[in-house]
């Protein structure tokens, strides 16, 4: 597993797209500390590109990676090779390089330029986890979706309607059941829908974490409370948690049956 | 030699004075007085009782007669935690240069540093109060002064802490320069007319920074309100003028910059508004007048509810404000027109600075929210971007008559706060 896992990512390493995705996250970074002054402000604008961006260029770059990777899979199976070693391998592969990228497109303008108190390294720190779970769960996700579509353009057209549903249309049905339900309480509803999806909890969880709660009124202070307690702060990572591993079992059990 | 006549006339007056006994005496207190009270048992009216460096054990020193109490090299009053420190019960008395502290807690009686009662011509001035139950406590009192005092409290919970500087049935007095902290409401007025709170500082306290209900024709200029526990409330009160004030950090759940409710006819001009959960909360508040503030990196700039008439808001500065206006009601009343918002996105094609399309500056989001508060957790989210966006384009369920006829293209040049103190 581990030679599979070190010649895709090294073959990542010389794709063109790892650096742009670096370069992206370097400049942004960069631009943001540089315009805004404030720390606390970049990180605020970074949220929004972390908790939409990546799990968009996760998704597409994980189908892409794995479709023209094909052959060399299929070449692959031909050997004496155990089959989860090879899937595993190659996912931890691109994982490691868009997470590799990502981190260090952030951190590297970050202690360059942030000049920064204690408090927001460890938020900065916060953002970085969950980018990094984020990239774990699409990645996963796009995985699963490739290995299952031979169509190539069926699969994309599925991996992008994933994450169209999960980064919007889910905060649309969100609301309209919401407004339809107006007149009940929603606190535990709305902490529930959140939960389930990946990029709703990171967001949410972010933004409690800098300090937002208190714009959230009422219900911020629900929030506030059940991600301030062990208990909240287990349950959302154990969802994050169990969002890489669902697909990615998913994608194991998929590929050490499927006849290719 | 003749002397020149203006040279004899100061002495025929002093002469004059001298005789009639009207010069005041100096009582020492820490030299020939051992305490306060021994000076004042002793002190005809006008007298002036200097106090010298020392600690004095003194409590409830009743200050019965104009006089003077005047502190060198401030002084300390330790009301050893018992009763009120001084309390003034006759006019013109002035007390300069102390230093107060040790106010006991009470519940049944509001003990304070300074307690005024129904006094006229006070003057309180350059004193320091620390750890004082209530600090400067006035009591149908008028036309007097307190000044460039500082108010240190050390409260912890709402219930057992009391106010910094207390108005209570006042009037025309004037409050400046002092700097109060770590009480239950740095400034508070209630039932008080025409008092003028001038370039004072009022930070970290529990509750309220700036408190008054039923206190009308009050001038309020050049002070600054930072990280209190809910920023600024005021109610039913009229003919308020606020202006140049910064209203900084009020963050929390429930804190405002400044909660208005049944406030009328007031204005409210050139402040700062900076960092607040909600800058201007407006309930039941009519014919006032909002102009020339800067609005920026509040969680809602403005919250004005429906039932606010009449109101105007114009050439303020909206910058980055998460919401710059929120509402609850579907009409409104209130004329919005040549403010500047950092989010407006039209032209000015006539390069006449004011944007040719008009802004509203109440999103989708924002009126969602109002109706179910549970959707704030979609704050921040591409769908609610993409939401306001369409929105924005068609106005279908936001405020029809909401918007700013003629925003603003830059920020409004208009004077600053006072950004000394």
């Amino acid at each position: 597993m581990w030679k599979i896992f070190k010649y895709s990512f090294f073959d990542l390493l010389r794709s063109r797209w790892t650096y742009f995705y670096f370069l992206f996250f370097m400049i942004v970074t960069a631009g943001l500390l540089h315009l805004s002054g404030q720390v606390a402000a970049a990180i605020t604008s970074l949220l929004n590109i972390v908790v939409v961006l990546i799990p968009l260029i996760s998704t597409l770059y994980g189908i892409v990676y794995f479709y023209n990777s094909s052959e060399f899979t299929e070449l692959l199976l031909a050997q004496p090779v155990r089959r989860r070693s090879i899937f595993l391998g190659q996912y931890l592969g691109l994982f490691t390089s868009l997470a590799a990228s990502f981190l260090l497109g952030i951190l590297i303008p970050a202690i360059f330029l942030g000049h920064f108190e204690v408090r927001l390294w460890l938020d900065l720190f916060y953002l970085l986890g969950i980018g990094t779970l984020l990239t774990a769960i699409f990645t996963a996700i796009a995985f699963l979706i490739a290995l299952r579509q031979t169509n190539r353009m069926k699969g994309f057209a599925i991996a992008i309607l994933t994450w169209l549903f999960l980064a919007v249309l889910y905060d649309g049905l969100f609301i309209i059941f919401l407004l339809f339900f107006e007149d009940y309480p929603l606190e535990k509803f709305s902490l529930i829908a959140t939960v389930l999806n990946p990029i709703d909890l990171s967001r949410t969880s972010l933004l409690l974490k800098l300090d937002m709660a208190a714009l959230m009124g009422y219900t911020g202070a629900v929030f506030n409370k059940f991600f301030g307690t062990s208990m909240g702060m287990l349950v959302s990572i154990s969802a994050l948690v169990l969002w890489v591993a669902g697909p990615l079992l998913g994608f194991l059990r998929v590929a050490a049956r499927k006849d290719f | 030699m003749r002397f020149p006549i203006r040279f004899i006339i100061p002495f025929l007056v002093i002469a004059t004075f001298q005789t009639l006994g009207a010069v005041p005496d100096t009582l020492e207190v820490g030299k020939k007085y051992a305490s306060i009270k021994q000076a004042l048992a002793t002190a005809a009216p006008g007298d002036v009782i200097k106090v010298f460096p020392g600690v004095y054990f003194e409590n409830e020193v009743i200050i019965d007669k104009p006089c003077t109490l005047l502190g060198v090299g401030y002084p300390i009053l330790d009301a050893g935690l018992k009763n009120d420190a001084i309390i003034i019960r006759a006019d013109s008395v002035s007390i300069i240069g102390l230093h107060i502290r040790n106010v006991a807690t009470n519940y049944v009686r509001d003990l304070a540093a300074i307690h005024v009662e129904e006094a006229r011509h006070f003057n309180i001035q350059d004193n320091k109060l620390e750890n004082t139950f209530f600090g400067i406590y006035l009591q149908k009192s008028r036309d007097g002064r307190v000044a460039g005092n500082s108010i240190i409290g050390q409260a912890v919970v709402e219930a057992s802490s009391g106010n910094a500087i207390h108005l209570w049935y006042c009037k025309n007095v004037e409050v400046s320069n002092n700097e109060a902290r770590h009480h239950r409401d740095g400034i508070y007025l209630e039932f008080s007319d025409s008092i003028r709170i001038v370039r004072n500082v009022s930070q970290d306290n529990l509750r309220y920074g700036l408190h008054f209900m039923f206190s009308n024709y009050n001038d309020y200029f050049e002070n600054t309100f930072q990280s209190n526990g809910a920023g600024v409330a005021v109610m039913f009160s009229a003919h308020i003028v606020m202006k140049r004030n910064r209203f900084i950090d009020n963050w929390g759940s429930a804190s405002y910059g400044i909660l208005l409710k049944e406030i009328k006819d007031g204005i409210i001009s050139n402040n700062l508004f900076q960092g607040n959960t909600i800058g201007i909360y407006g309930e039941s508040s009519d014919r006032m007048t909002i102009s020339q503030n800067d609005f920026t990196e509040n969680g809602y700039a403005l919250r004005i509810l429906g039932s606010c008439r009449d109101n105007i808001i114009t050439e303020n500065n909206f910058i980055d404000n998460t919401f710059d206006v929120g509402t609850n009601a579907t009409r409104q009343y209130n004329q919005y027109t040549r403010n500047y918002w950092s989010e407006y996105t039209g032209y000015d094609l006539d390069k006449n600075g004011l944007g040719d399309v008009p802004y509203r500056p109440v999103k989708l989001f924002s009126f969602v929210v109002e109706k179910v508060p549970q959707a704030i957790v979609l704050l921040r989210s591409l769908f609610v971007d993409l939401m306001n966006f369409t929105e924005k384009v068609t106005p279908v369920f936001t405020p029809q008559d909401l918007f700013d006829d003629q925003p603003l293209m830059k920020p409004h040049p208009h004077d600053q706060y006072s950004t000394s103190s």
